[in-house]
């Protein structure tokens, strides 16, 4: 017995994992157990390898508003999404907490002893921080959002960082046009934490005192003396970077996706195709055509599109029926991506939820345990999904404004990859039919607003259930399936 | 009847693009164009290079000596000249008249003036430009560059190796003074990508688009560090054994000795520091196991999905959907399984597997029989045409080691004896199967290609 559940682990690309004590193996001694539960659950090898294996800390540098925290939370949700735990160290942050109140620039200022050592001991904290989260919260990748505008600063950095055992890759960000950084001073700076008792010409003032401080001791990455260093260099907001010794893949991954991103204003806005046969008789997947009301509401969209106004939108679908057929309602061209289909539910496709419980009870039990994880027989999970999905974000980020027309699994894929959801809550983001979400980037993050185009359509949205065991009943199973015909 | 549209749209290559390497001789411009030339057709982007210096020896017959070169020889001047114009203009007639979507230029095009009347030549034609320059100044690596792929030129074939290596630096320093590198101040409205010390560090200049942005990336991940590339597949499977496609089968008892010997023979290479890849299939796998190096597990390294026609004999095929078989004879490239995939598919899923295997060094890529035939038409340049006919036979481990401005390829047949999977092109013909609509057979065989969805 024990043999051949070995076996088994080792050849498929899933892990038993036993957690309870079943009767039949109460011989498999050397395998886990864990005694409280009485569920087993199975995990999936992720589709893509590991390919990462010291730690990576990420050093910003450059002056103040030069886009450095606005990279840190853009860098740091894309690793996230792509599986790479990263968690992001502003220093900022830590000297609000160690400084209650800001009074002004002062602070910053270099002959300014006490401040230079509470800001010295704010730096110490971070780092001290960054080990507890690399040894102790299976962080991969830390970024340390500071100025680090000095060598010395660096220097000690890059030791620190020897001494653990951790790869360094600097980000300095270089920009010397006046009206960049009046506009991110205006966009992040005047609404901090640091500005709430002034109004806006006395923060911008102060703050452009404050970057006056840095300079006079700012020594940007040279060259010459910093060329065994590991670094990109990113002049006025990505028209030329420089870049040097890229040591492995993931810090290759980072140099290409900084390379991709802009700061360009647009709009994405994010619709499943409309309403489908299939989708009114309860069955997922297929690739069936629109119903009436789905080709109502694809009219809808094109009216909707229209009444926008937008610049050169581009429009894309998938190669399946549904979204080619709502798209061609738009009188826009389009272009279909493959890898926009929706997510393939293998030996599960075109079943309805009741048929999958009749036929398939422990997958639909095993698929309520880990929704994101979970790879329907012969088919696919949500994380194979985010990882065919990531050159469409990569090309997501190079373009403007764009209309992607998709499906419920990977419309949720995209949108917690800009709203930055965790993998747990991606499976159960709300994507209904007839909704079209328009997306804009906005300071560090995305404002969402959801025009509702006022079709009537099924619901496809399932809730997860109380009960997720494999020993559950077929009506706890199906307490949260939406309506069909 | 389903035949794939390329997996990535279009669009995303709809401008031409001329690519300008610029640098001194013996700097790698020949090996990046024709690495970037294979990767670009590789992924669906018709590319072609264009050398001028194989135009110039079109001109001048025999080639005497560096002389030729001297920046004070009027006449030679001149047939240079004459030989970049015709250059040129077979790339407008690739670009505009022929499909082509990416030529690029292979020259030293190291003068400002040059590069201007390029550009020039591109804006009137409606060509977008992005140059390549590869400045190095490391003086091994540029004797190593001429020991590997000038002596064996043409040029030198009546020379020993010192006069040729003697003649060759003379032929750089006739280059070295009038030399002006993309300026970081005056170039600065140019595309370009300049790579400095064989990939130490880059300066990325004004990407405009999609396929820029892809040309970059990979630029920036090959390397030249030597290493070999093993690729072989899973020893014979169960389902092998019984003649059917796909499926998730473990090893056959003959595929367990072959996962043995493959062990063997890897211990025996002393790789250094040698990586392993599986799919995530059974077979693979059980495959790896035997080896005894910590493996990893891709899922784009999995077999071909072949849809409705998964686990079944090729006899079982012909008997439930000869039209599909016959279809997927006419073009086997772009040919989709219904509910599955195709080869072209394929090469989109397994693209970002070869990019990794650009940035890596010694490894053994364990995998299927279409997958390999997938990664084999990469490395040794082979066209979309050949690719799913490509002979993958198992039991039988290639070994790839990048020389020159290709691979060198040995064969090493394991001596586990295997079933045969190769399927040859057989004579297509819609009559050797009966059905009585011919007509309608007739209209699908001409409207294939044009098909995505049924």
């Amino acid at each position: 017995m024990i043999q051949t559940v070995q076996q088994t682990l080792l050849q498929t690309g899933q892990r038993l994992l036993w957690v309870s004590s079943c009767l039949d193996l109460e011989s498999c001694l050397d395998l886990e157990r864990m005694d409280t539960q009485t569920k087993w659950e199975r995990t999936w090898e992720a589709s893509v390898p590991q390919l990462t294996n010291s730690p990576t800390l990420i050093v910003m540098v450059g002056l103040p508003a030069r886009g450095k925290t606005y990279i840190s939370k853009k860098l740091s949700r894309y690793l996230n999404w792509i599986g790479v735990p990263t968690k992001v160290f502003n220093l900022g942050q830590y000297r609000r907490e160690a400084v209650q109140s800001y009074k002004n620039f002062e602070f910053f200022r270099p002959d300014n002893e006490e401040a230079m050592q509470i800001r010295r001991a704010c730096a110490t904290n971070a780092l001290e921080d960054v080990v507890i989260y690399f040894s102790k919260e299976h962080g991969q990748v830390a970024v340390f959002d500071a100025t680090n505008t000095t060598r010395e600063r660096r220097i000690s950095i890059v030791s620190f960082s020897k001494e653990k055992g951790y790869k360094v890759f600097f980000v300095e960000s270089i920009c010397d046009d006046p009206d960049i950084i009046a506009q991110n001073i205006t966009e992040v700076k005047v609404s901090s934490p640091d500005y709430v008792n002034c109004d806006k010409d006395e923060a911008q003032a102060d703050f452009l005192k404050r970057i006056e401080c840095y300079k006079q001791t700012y020594v940007p990455l040279d060259d010459e003396k910093d060329r065994h260093l590991s670094y990109i260099k990113i002049f006025n907001v990505g028209s030329r970077y420089l870049v040097n010794r890229v040591q492995d893949h993931i810090q290759s991954r980072i140099v290409y996706y900084l390379m991709n991103i802009h700061v360009t204003p647009r709009s994405i806005f994010l619709s499943r195709h409309g309403e489908s046969e299939l989708n009114l008789l309860g069955r997922i997947g297929g690739d069936s055509g629109l119903s009436p009301r789905g080709h109502k509401y694809a009219t809808a969209l094109g009216g909707f599109i229209k009444g926008q106004h937008i610049k050169d939108l581009k429009v894309w679908t998938s190669h399946m029926k549904r979204t080619i057929q709502t798209a061609e309602h738009l009188g826009i061209p389009y272009e279909q991506w493959k890898a926009l289909n929706e997510i393939d539910a293998g030996v599960c496709e075109e079943l309805t939820y009741e048929d999958i419980q009749e036929n398939h009870p422990e997958e639909f039990a095993l698929r309520d345990q880990d929704k994101y994880r979970y790879r329907y027989p012969k088919g696919e999970s949500y994380e194979d999904l985010v990882h065919r999905l990531e050159p469409v974000i990569m090309e997501l980020e190079r373009q403007e404004n764009v209309l992607v027309v998709c499906h419920q699994a990977v419309m949720r894929c995209l949108l917690a990859y800009l709203l930055d959801k965790t993998a747990d809550e991606l499976p159960y983001l709300k994507c209904p039919l007839h909704t079209v979400l328009k997306l804009t980037p906005v300071a560090y993050g995305c404002r969402v607003e959801h025009i509702c185009l006022n079709i009537e359509a099924v619901n496809t949205h399932r809730e997860r259930p109380g009960n997720v065991d494999i020993t559950r009943n077929p009506e706890e199973a199906l307490k949260t399936i939406p309506d069909h015909f | 009847i389903c035949f794939s549209k390329p997996a990535l749209p279009l669009c995303m290559t709809n401008c031409p693009t001329l690519i300008v390497t610029v640098g001194l001789p013996a700097r790698g411009k020949t090996y990046i164009s024709k690495k970037l030339t294979r990767y670009l057709n590789w992924i669906g982007v018709p590319t072609r290079e264009f050398n001028v210096g194989q135009y110039r020896r079109e001109c001048v017959k025999i080639y005497k000596s560096f002389e030729f070169f001297r920046p004070d020889n009027e006449e030679g001047l001149k047939i240079r000249q004459q030989c970049a114009s015709a250059a040129l203009n077979d790339v407008r007639q690739y670009l505009a008249d022929k499909g082509g979507q990416v030529a690029v230029f292979d020259a030293t095009n190291t003068t400002r003036e040059r590069r201007g009347t390029i550009t020039a030549f591109a804006e009137q034609n409606g060509f977008k430009v992005f140059f390549v320059e590869s400045v190095c100044e490391d003086p091994e690596v540029i004797a190593e560059n001429i020991v590997q792929v000038k002596l064996g030129s043409p040029d030198y074939t009546n020379c020993n190796t010192e006069e040729a290596m003697e003649d060759f630096k003379k032929r750089i320093k006739c280059y070295e003074n009038s030399y002006e590198t993309l300026d970081e101040v005056l170039d600065r409205d140019l595309s370009y990508i300049k790579i400095m010390d064989v990939g130490r560090r880059y300066l990325v200049n004004q990407v405009q688009d999609h396929i820029q942005s892809r040309i970059v990336y990979y630029l920036m991940n090959i390397h030249i560090t030597p290493r070999s590339i093993y690729l072989c597949r899973h020893g014979e499977s169960d389902l092998n054994v019984k003649g059917c496609i796909g499926g998730d089968s473990g090893l056959s008892p003959r595929g367990k000795e072959f996962a043995n010997y493959l062990g063997q023979f890897i211990q025996s290479q002393e790789i250094s520091d040698l990586k392993v890849w599986t799919s995530q299939m059974k077979r693979t796998i059980q495959t790896a196991e035997a080896v005894s190096v910590p493996y990893e597990q891709w899922k784009a390294l999995n077999e071909i999905d072949a849809g409705v026609c998964e686990e079944m004999m090729y006899e079982e095929i012909q008997q439930h959907y000869p039209l599909e078989f016959a279809m997927r004879d006419q073009d086997k490239y772009r040919y989709r399984y219904p509910k599955g995939e195709s080869y072209e598919d394929l090469v989109q899923r397994l693209e970002p597997v070869i990019m990794e295997l650009e940035r890596q060094e010694n490894i053994l890529v364990v995998c299927h029989q279409a997958i390999m035939r997938c990664l084999l038409a990469y490395f040794l340049d082979k066209t979309a045409e050949e690719l799913p006919y490509l002979k993958c036979p198992l039991h039988t481990v290639l070994k790839l080691t990048p020389v020159a401005y290709g691979c060198k390829v040995e064969s090493i047949y394991l001596n586990v004896d295997a079933v045969n999977t190769h399927r040859d092109r057989p004579e297509v013909g819609i009559s050797t199967y009966s059905h009585t609509d011919t007509d309608f057979v007739a209209d699908l065989v001409n409207i294939r290609g044009n098909l995505c969805y049924a």
